[in-house]
C-alpha cells in the first residue's frame, strides 16, 4: 500500500469538515458588504448539531418518499463529492465517464427531494419542486457541455495514447490542473469555463440571483421550500448535502485554475481557491438583487451558450 | 499568439454585446471592440489604418454615441429578442461562419485562423442587434457592430493603396454615425421614445 493511498481519503474527509465553513464565508462576506457583523462563522456547525439532537415532526399526510427523501441526498452528495478529484488529486472511484455519474447522482439527489416535497400534499412545495425541476433541466445542459469542453482539451493536449482516449473523459484528468495552464497557452476558450460553472453554481445551490437562501414564506423560493416540512436530524441532512452540493461546484471552479502542484502547495492553494469562491458567491449576493422568476432561464440559457461557444472553439483551434 | 487571443476577444465581446443589458454596456463594448480591431491591425503591420481605427471606432465614435445617450437621456426598456435567445443565435452564428469557412474555396493563407468566422458571426451580430433591439440607438450600434464585421472581412485583402480607401471608409462611417447622433438627439427632443415600433402608429 503506497502512501499516495491516503490522501484522497483525507481530502475527501477534509472536504466533508469543511464544506459547512464555506456557507459561513459567503454569510460572513455578505454580512461585512452590509455592514453588519453577523452569524459566526461556524454557525452553519451549530444548527447541523442542533437539529440532530431535536425530535422529527413527520406530516400525516406524508408517506416513505418524505422518510427516506433526506438520506437519498445527503447519500448521492457524498457519493457525488468522493467522485471529483480534491487538489489535483484522482478519486479512487475515478473511471472512463465518470463525469456522467456524478451529474446524474446529483440530479437524483434532487429527484429524491423534489418527491420528498411532493410527498407532503402541500401545494406550495410542489410549486418548489415544479421550479427545481425546471430550473434543473436547464442547468444540466450546461453542465455536460462544460464537460465536454474540458474533455476536449484534454484530447487535445494528447498526453494520451489511443488505447488511454477514454480516460480523457474521467474527471479525475479533467479536473487534473491542465486547464488552468493551458488556457495561456492558445486555449482561451478555457477561461470561459469557469465562468460558465460560476453561474451554475449559483443556480444549482439555490442562490442569489436565482434564489434568495435567507428567506422564507416568498412566493419566489425553490430549495427553502422543498424542505419546509422537514424538521430534526432530516432538517440537518438536508441543509449538510446543500452545503456538500456547494462544496462540489465550489471545487469544480477552483480546480480548474489551480495548476498542477506538487502535494502540499496543490492542496493548500485548492483549498484557498475553494475559500475565494466562497467569497465571490458572496460578493455576488451582496451587489446583485435577485432576478425575476422569469428572467432566470434567461440565466442559464447564457451559462448553455457560453458553454456551447467554448466547445465550438474548443474543436476549432 | 496575440492574434488569436484578439480573435478569441472579439468573439467573446460579440456574444456580450448581445447580452448587453443597457445602452451604457452596448457603447462600452463597441469601443473595446473597436480597440480589439485596431490592435488586429496593428499586429498585421498597418499601423496608420490601426491608429486610425483606434481613435475613430475605439474612441471617437462612443464619445459620440455616448454623448447622444447622455443627451436623450432615456433608458431602453423594450426589445423584441431576450437575451438568452439572441446569445444563442449568436453561437448558431458562429457555428453557421464555420461550415461557410469550410464551404467556400478560400485561397488558403488568405485569412489567418478563425478570422473569417470572426468576421461573418461580427456582422451576424451586428445585425441581431439591428433585429433585437428597440431603440434607434441600440441600431446604430448594430450597425456599427456589422460593419466592423465587414471591415474585419477587408482586412486581410488590403494592398498597400486600400489604405486609403479604407481610411475614407472610416470618415464615411463617422460622418453616418455623426449624423445619426444628430437626427437621434432630434427625434428624442421632440418625441417620448425612440422605440421604433412606434413608426407603425405613426398619423398624419
Amino acid at each position: 500500500m503506497t502512501e499516495d493511498f491516503w490522501i484522497f481519503p483525507a481530502q475527501f474527509l477534509l472536504s466533508l469538515l469543511l464544506a459547512p465553513f464555506l456557507t459561513g464565508i459567503i454569510n460572513r462576506v455578505k454580512a461585512i458588504a452590509a455592514g453588519r457583523h453577523g452569524k459566526p462563522l461556524l454557525q452553519c456547525y451549530y444548527d447541523i448539531w442542533r437539529l440532530c439532537r431535536k425530535g422529527e415532526v413527520i406530516s400525516e399526510s406524508a408517506s416513505w418518499p418524505f422518510l427516506l427523501g433526506p438520506s437519498i441526498v445527503l447519500g448521492s452528495g457524498l457519493l457525488a463529492l468522493a467522485m471529483l478529484p480534491l487538489g489535483g488529486f484522482a478519486s479512487p472511484l475515478g473511471f472512463a465517464g465518470d463525469f456522467i455519474l456524478a451529474a446524474y447522482l446529483l440530479g437524483l439527489g434532487r429527484f429524491a427531494l423534489m418527491l420528498a416535497a411532493l410527498d407532503t400534499g402541500s401545494a406550495f412545495e410542489g410549486m418548489g419542486a415544479s421550479r427545481e425541476a425546471a430550473f434543473g433541466a436547464l442547468a444540466e445542459p450546461a453542465l455536460f457541455l462544460a464537460f465536454l469542453v474540458l474533455s476536449s482539451t484534454c484530447l487535445d493536449l494528447g498526453h494520451y495514447s489511443t488505447r488511454q482516449t477514454g480516460q480523457a473523459f474521467s474527471l479525475g484528468v479533467m479536473f487534473h490542473g491542465q486547464a488552468a495552464l493551458s488556457w495561456l497557452h492558445g486555449k482561451p476558450e478555457l477561461v470561459i469555463v469557469p465562468l460558465a460553472l460560476f453561474i451554475l453554481l449559483l443556480a444549482e445551490n439555490c442562490r442569489i440571483p436565482v434564489d434568495d437562501p435567507n428567506t422564507h414564506l416568498e412566493l419566489t423560493m425553490i430549495h427553502e421550500v422543498m424542505i419546509l416540512d422537514q424538521s430534526g436530524p432530516s432538517l440537518a441532512m438536508l441543509i449538510y448535502a446543500a452545503c456538500l452540493k456547494l462544496w462540489f461546484f465550489a471545487a469544480l471552479v477552483a480546480a480548474l485554475v489551480v495548476p498542477p502542484l506538487p502535494f502540499w502547495a496543490g492542496t493548500g492553494l485548492w483549498l484557498f481557491a475553494v475559500m475565494v469562491v466562497g467569497i465571490l458567491v458572496g460578493i455576488v449576493e451582496s451587489v446583485m438583487a435577485r432576478l425575476r422568476m422569469r428572467r432566470v432561464p434567461h440565466l442559464l440559457g447564457m451559462a448553455c451558450a457560453l458553454a456551447a461557444f467554448a466547445l465550438i472553439l474548443a474543436q476549432v483551434s | 499568439m496575440f492574434f488569436a487571443n484578439v480573435i478569441f476577444l472579439l468573439l467573446l465581446n460579440d456574444l456580450f454585446l448581445l447580452a448587453a443589458p443597457g445602452v451604457t454596456w452596448l457603447i462600452r463594448l463597441t469601443a473595446f471592440q473597436g480597440v480589439l480591431l485596431g490592435s488586429l491591425l496593428f499586429d498585421m503591420d498597418h499601423a496608420l489604418l490601426g491608429a486610425a481605427v483606434l481613435g475613430i471606432k475605439g474612441i471617437l465614435l462612443p464619445v459620440l454615441l455616448a454623448r447622444t445617450y447622455k443627451h436623450i437621456g432615456r433608458r431602453e426598456k423594450t426589445r423584441h429578442l431576450n437575451h438568452a435567445i439572441a446569445v444563442l443565435m449568436g453561437v448558431l452564428g458562429l457555428v453557421f461562419s464555420l461550415w461557410l469557412e469550410n464551404r467556400m474555396d478560400l485561397m488558403p493563407g488568405l485569412f489567418p485562423d478563425l478570422l473569417f468566422p470572426a468576421a461573418i458571426t461580427t456582422l451576424f451580430c451586428g445585425l441581431i442587434l439591428v433585429v433585437g433591439r428597440a431603440t434607434a440607438l441600440s441600431q446604430v450600434i448594430g450597425y456599427l457592430v456589422a460593419e466592423n464585421g465587414i471591415f474585419l472581412l477587408g482586412a486581410p485583402l488590403m494592398a498597400a493603396g486600400a489604405i486609403w480607401f479604407e481610411l475614407a471608409l472610416l470618415l464615411d462611417i463617422f460622418v453616418a454615425v455623426f449624423v445619426m447622433g444628430i437626427a437621434i438627439g432630434h427625434i428624442g427632443e421632440k418625441f417620448e421614445s425612440m422605440d421604433t415600433a412606434r413608426f407603425r402608429s405613426l398619423r398624419d
